[in-house]
């Protein structure tokens, strides 16, 4: 039986399937997690799969400032995910309602709908903090077993967690003929997570 | 009773459920790790099937009242069951038993999971899983004539439907066409790309299996990696001649099945990474239009060896 416990506890680590849903973004963050989860950050080498029915997943990963009109979806979809499960809000959008802040279509932030688990701030995060919250995310599971969860908050700083930010190795700094507006990226350090 | 015991044993060990269950766990890895070696990325490790499983095991489900949800509840396990069976049967180790007419029951078990996940997406009621289940049901009857017409073709060449005397026939022209057309219809009975219409991922949401969660999906996860080990396992018993008799041992005929296996799931992989998701008419196009040639091919040329010659 102990041993039965131990290998949910690893096995709900090492495996977090994400449903992604959007609560009326303006699809940068949508587009981080995108690339989150493409080849160059390669997220699947941490068992994070992306679903495509809240049925199937374990982490609701969440961006947007919840509008009006998105948050009975959110409701309903936080409601489909089969326990035990994480929400983790993407971006400062659901943790703040970032620049809407006061607007008259805005029901958020999202912890007055949901219960969040982590934070992940930023407008938007970088793809390796969206990697590190969901393997915090993941982690809560694995701690809390089979007990309803706790709402406790977590923040993630895009410096955690030893996650793999890059399965190619360090960055290779973008040729000098991206962008005109773009500052000379010749002597620029790259931000390694 | 020796006879009792054979069946018992192939069906729970060798290549049976004692096998079948970490083989299946082991060609998923090697499925998605091969994908995504070809799109250079690291890839899953090496337990992920397993620690999916593990977790799904663990989940709660939705609450299913009545008997639509206890109908619903059964057709993994049926899937699980038949692929199970279907593993079971495949002709690995040299005089392992097996009786006349095998091969028919072989491709029943199969057929039944592709007829369970039809039958689920509808039962579950949700209008993706309905839609999931017709394409899976327009592609079953495109690509099973065609699978069918092969398999028909490669027994009639040998007179029998016995699956050991299949595995260990000469090959010949007939063996390799036929051979072919069962390759072609693998990636749609496996629902990989670019047949991957039925539980088209993000499309339709999971297709059948949308409302399917917990246990249940675990089970359905379980079922697929079973026929892909099933259905691997045909192609490597029919490309390889005497897969035991040449060698005489049965530890070297189970390795040289688990490879050629293997080497069948590689082939599948890097077509699946290399190919984008079609239509339903053009899969629908493809079975009957360009595979059927090969397989009305090969069930002509094997009535004409079997009257004429």
């Amino acid at each position: 039986m102990k041993f039965w416990k131990r290998l949910m506890c690893t096995a709900r680590r090492r495996s977090p399937w994400l449903f992604h849903m959007n609560s009326g973004s303006c699809n940068g963050c949508d587009i981080e997690i995108v690339a989150a989860l493409s080849p160059r950050y390669d997220a699947e080498q941490l068992g994070v799969l992306l679903q495509g029915s809240p049925r199937h997943a374990d982490i609701l990963c969440v961006t947007g400032p919840v509008t009006r009109k998105a948050v009975g979806a959110v409701k309903t979809v936080y409601d489909q995910v089969c326990g035990p499960k994480a929400v983790v809000a993407i971006g400062s959008c659901p943790a703040t309602t970032n620049v809407f802040i006061d607007s008259r279509t805005l029901v958020g932030p999202l912890d007055k709908h949901v219960p969040v688990d982590v934070y992940v701030p930023g407008c938007p995060p970088r793809p390796d903090a969206i990697i590190a919250g969901v393997v915090k995310a993941a982690t809560l599971l694995a701690e809390r077993g089979d007990n309803p969860p706790k709402p406790e908050m977590v923040m993630v700083e895009p410096a955690e967690a030893g996650v793999p930010a890059d399965s190619r190795g360090p960055q290779e700094a973008p040729p000098a003929s991206w962008g005109g507006d773009r500052p000379s990226s010749a002597g620029r350090e790259e931000v390694q997570p | 009773m020796n006879t009792l015991v054979t069946a018992l044993a192939r069906f729970l060990i060798f290549p049976g459920l004692l096998f079948a269950v970490p083989a299946a766990w082991f060609f998923l890895w090697v499925e998605r790790k091969a994908v995504a070696l070809m799109q250079e990325r690291v890839g899953p490790p090496f337990m992920q099937p397993f620690f999916d499983f593990v977790k799904l095991l663990g989940k709660e489900t939705p609450p299913r009242p009545g008997i639509a949800g206890l109908i619903m509840r059964a057709w993994p396990l049926i899937a699980v069951s038949a692929a199970a069976g279907a593993v079971g049967l495949l002709p690995v180790l040299p005089a392992s038993g097996g009786f006349e007419g095998d091969l028919i029951l072989l491709l029943a078990l199969l057929e039944l999971p592709s007829m369970c996940i039809i039958a689920a997406g509808f039962s579950s009621r949700s209008i993706f899983g309905e839609i999931g289940s017709a394409r899976e049901a327009a592609l079953s009857v495109s690509y099973n004539i065609v699978f069918l017409l092969a398999i028909v073709s490669i027994a009639a060449s040998q007179h029998t439907f016995r699956l050991e005397a299949l595995a260990s026939m000469h090959p010949s022209f007939l063996t390799v066409l036929g051979v072919i057309a069962i390759l072609a219809c693998l990636p749609a009975k496996l629902h990989i790309n670019p047949f991957s219409l039925p539980n088209a991922e993000q499309e339709i949401y999971a297709g059948p299996m949308t409302e399917y969660a917990g246990p249940e999906l675990a089970m359905w996860e379980l079922s697929h990696g079973l026929e892909w080990v099933a259905a691997t396992g045909l192609v490597a018993t029919l490309v390889a001649p005497h897969i035991a008799l040449a060698w005489g041992t049965s530890l070297l005929a189970g390795c040289l099945f688990v490879a050629l296996s293997v080497a069948v799931v590689l082939l599948l992989s890097v077509l699946a990474a290399a190919t984008a998701r079609l239509a339903i008419d053009s899969s629908v196009r493809f079975y009957w239009q360009c595979t059927l040639i090969f397989a009305v091919l090969a069930i002509s040329s094997a009535l004409f060896v079997r009257f004429w010659l």
